[in-house]
């Protein structure tokens, strides 16, 4: 931010741009802001839109929770996006340093191959996959929500542009010293490139949480569903329930709200990042 | 004898890249490649899920240029793009411009703009759609009742559905252009807004001379990333349109929806692929012929 400092700045109006971007920002923000409120409103209270609720009630919630099935969507929604993240994690920088630190014939083949699926929408890919996890019995299984994501090209492609400036003494020097190729990646290189790592880590987690096209499809069983699935036949069946509908929202927004609270340097790190890089 | 010991260590590596690469490379075929050219062999079948598949040759291709859903279909999402891009990168420049000058709480603020972003698009829809409810629910009619003009029928209305399914798309993805532009801006060296100053330029024409040219990798990769976005459109339509049916009469519904529905309700995977193919060749013009517009210009 030092740089700002210098910045040519419209100096009279400087006071009248901050007031703006503020009052935008508040504008943003206001979606929740309502969602919250609603969500802690009686149904009478509902066609009352002050934003502070009069008496403000946890019953809601306290509904919401008895219903199991939130409980089995968020179940499903943490066990299979923290799956699918380990395994980008693994895969995508295992093949990431191979591309950037091994000589062999193939290897711009391998790559360019890589890149192109950058290219395929999964528009294009889901009824394939359906199709395939219908024969295979994949449909209704936490396999079958998390095996197109397991390796991104996208990843790859990030994690070898961050391996490129590992310095090649440094994994010479281990090979001298004896290690196994394996470790030399494992324990030398991988701690270097710890930024990538977590920026990767936060969006690949974020995206399969917020997923909605090919959960939709994988799954049929609600008890399968994650968490946008399920909140949104929640919400198709409650419709004329407002205040439950809002509360829904609430629960399945809260958890990416607390992520973002707590990562927001690497989250914006990992947007321009990803961004400018890839 | 140093010949032969590297030529060893050559091989030894390339056996090494190739255990690595092993799983990854069956993934790849299996996942990507595969389904890639299976959805160019479905689009030419008639499978309905339950049959086995019958080659119908281009019928599905036929079907659809004759289909004036599709056609409906294709101009709605090309209405998403039309609308959505230009609207969210001028509002996104327009905030980043400003909130790169800003020291007091730039955090915080840039904070504001990018939180929707991370948000559940499915959430966020059920939100939006209570906003646009008649009065006495929904939030948009009161605001408007309470200035005295007329409520406004929103998701109800052939005209309006389509831009009020829009406005969460353009909400919620105002964050990532922003902290784009913050970063081109911030790559732009100083030396060069010191020059124009010294030379006296003023702020109108140091935006156009200095600061839109430098940004253009920057813009040329939003346009792309988000052109493909408003292309792909669907979390949206499905969770803010009556039965995630795109109305009302199709006019909210996008090719994604359309494809969704040719396969899954009705179970037409032939017909489905076939749109498949249309959005894939739509998505690879468009991001071609605007990188060729961008670098040449």
């Amino acid at each position: 931010m030092s740089q700002a400092l210098h910045r040519p700045r419209i100096r009279p109006g400087r006071i009248v741009v901050w007031t703006l971007l503020m009052l935008g920002g508040i504008v943003m923000i206001m979606p929740f802001a309502y969602m919250i409120s609603t969500s802690l409103k009686t149904p009478e209270q509902v066609y009352d839109l002050r934003l502070i609720p009069v008496r403000p009630t946890l019953k809601n919630y306290a509904a919401l929770l008895a219903d199991a099935r939130f409980l089995d969507w968020f179940v499903n929604s943490l066990v299979t996006s923290t799956l699918v993240t380990v395994s980008v994690l693994f895969f995508d920088s295992l093949v990431g340093y191979t591309l950037a630190k091994y000589r062999f014939r193939g290897r711009g083949v391998v790559f360019i191959a890589i890149l192109s699926t950058l290219m395929i929408p999964t528009e294009m890919l889901v009824i394939p996959w359906y199709l395939m996890s219908a024969s295979l019995g994949w449909l209704d299984t936490y396999w079958g929500i998390m095996f197109p994501g397991l390796i991104t090209g996208f990843g790859v492609f990030m994690m070898r542009q961050f391996f490129m400036t590992v310095p090649d003494e440094l994994i010479d020097a281990a090979r001298i010293d004896g290690l196994s190729e394996f470790r030399i990646w494992w324990e030398i290189a991988m701690p270097l490139v710890t930024p990538a790592l977590s920026a990767l880590a936060i969006f690949t987690f974020l995206g399969n949480w917020t997923a909605f096209l090919w959960p939709l499809i994988a799954t049929s069983e609600s008890t399968l569903f994650t968490v946008p699935v399920g909140l949104s036949s929640f919400a198709s069946e409650n419709l004329t329930r407002w205040e439950m509908v809002m509360t829904g929202a609430a629960v399945s927004t809260i958890p990416t709200l607390i992520v973002f609270i707590l990562f927001q340097k690497y989250i914006i790190r990992g947007v321009v990042l990803s961004g400018l890089k890839g | 004898m140093r010949a032969i010991d590297s030529l060893t260590i050559h091989q030894k590596q390339a056996l090494w890249a190739w255990v690595f690469l092993a799983v990854p490379i069956v993934f790849f075929v299996v996942v990507r490649f595969y389904p890639t050219l299976d959805s160019a062999w479905i689009s030419l079948t008639n499978w309905s899920l339950f049959r086995e598949p019958k080659f119908i040759g281009f019928a599905n291709y036929r079907k659809m240029f004759a289909d004036p859903v599709f056609w409906k279909v294709f101009a709605n999402t090309f209405k998403y793009l039309a609308l959505g891009l230009p609207i969210s990168l001028l509002i996104s420049f327009t905030v980043a411009y400003f909130l790169d000058r800003v020291r007091v709480m730039h955090g915080l603020i840039r904070g504001l703009y990018f939180v929707p972003y991370l948000t559940t698009a499915v959430a966020m829809a059920w939100v939006w759609r209570w906003f646009y409810e008649p009065v006495p629910i929904g939030l948009f009619n009161d605001v408007l009742s309470s200035l005295g003009l007329p409520q406004q029928p929103f998701l109800r209305s052939v005209d309006q559905a389509l831009p009020s399914v829009l406005a969460p798309a353009i909400w919620a993805g105002l964050g990532f252009q922003v902290i784009i532009f913050l970063a081109g801006l911030r790559a732009i060296p100083e030396t060069y807004y010191e020059a124009a100053r010294i030379d006296g330029v003023g702020s109108w024409t140091i935006l156009r001379e200095i600061t839109l040219p430098l940004l253009r990798p920057t813009l040329l990769f939003l346009i792309v990333i988000s052109s493909i976005g408003f292309l792909r459109i669907f979390d949206q339509v499905y969770n803010m349109t009556v039965d995630g049916q795109g109305g009302p009469l199709n006019a909210t519904r996008p090719l994604v929806l359309n494809i969704y529905n040719s396969a899954f309700v009705d179970y037409d995977m032939g017909y489905a692929t076939a749109q498949t193919m249309v959005l894939f060749l739509v998505l690879l013009v468009i991001t071609v012929v605007q990188l060729r517009l961008l670098r040449s210009s």
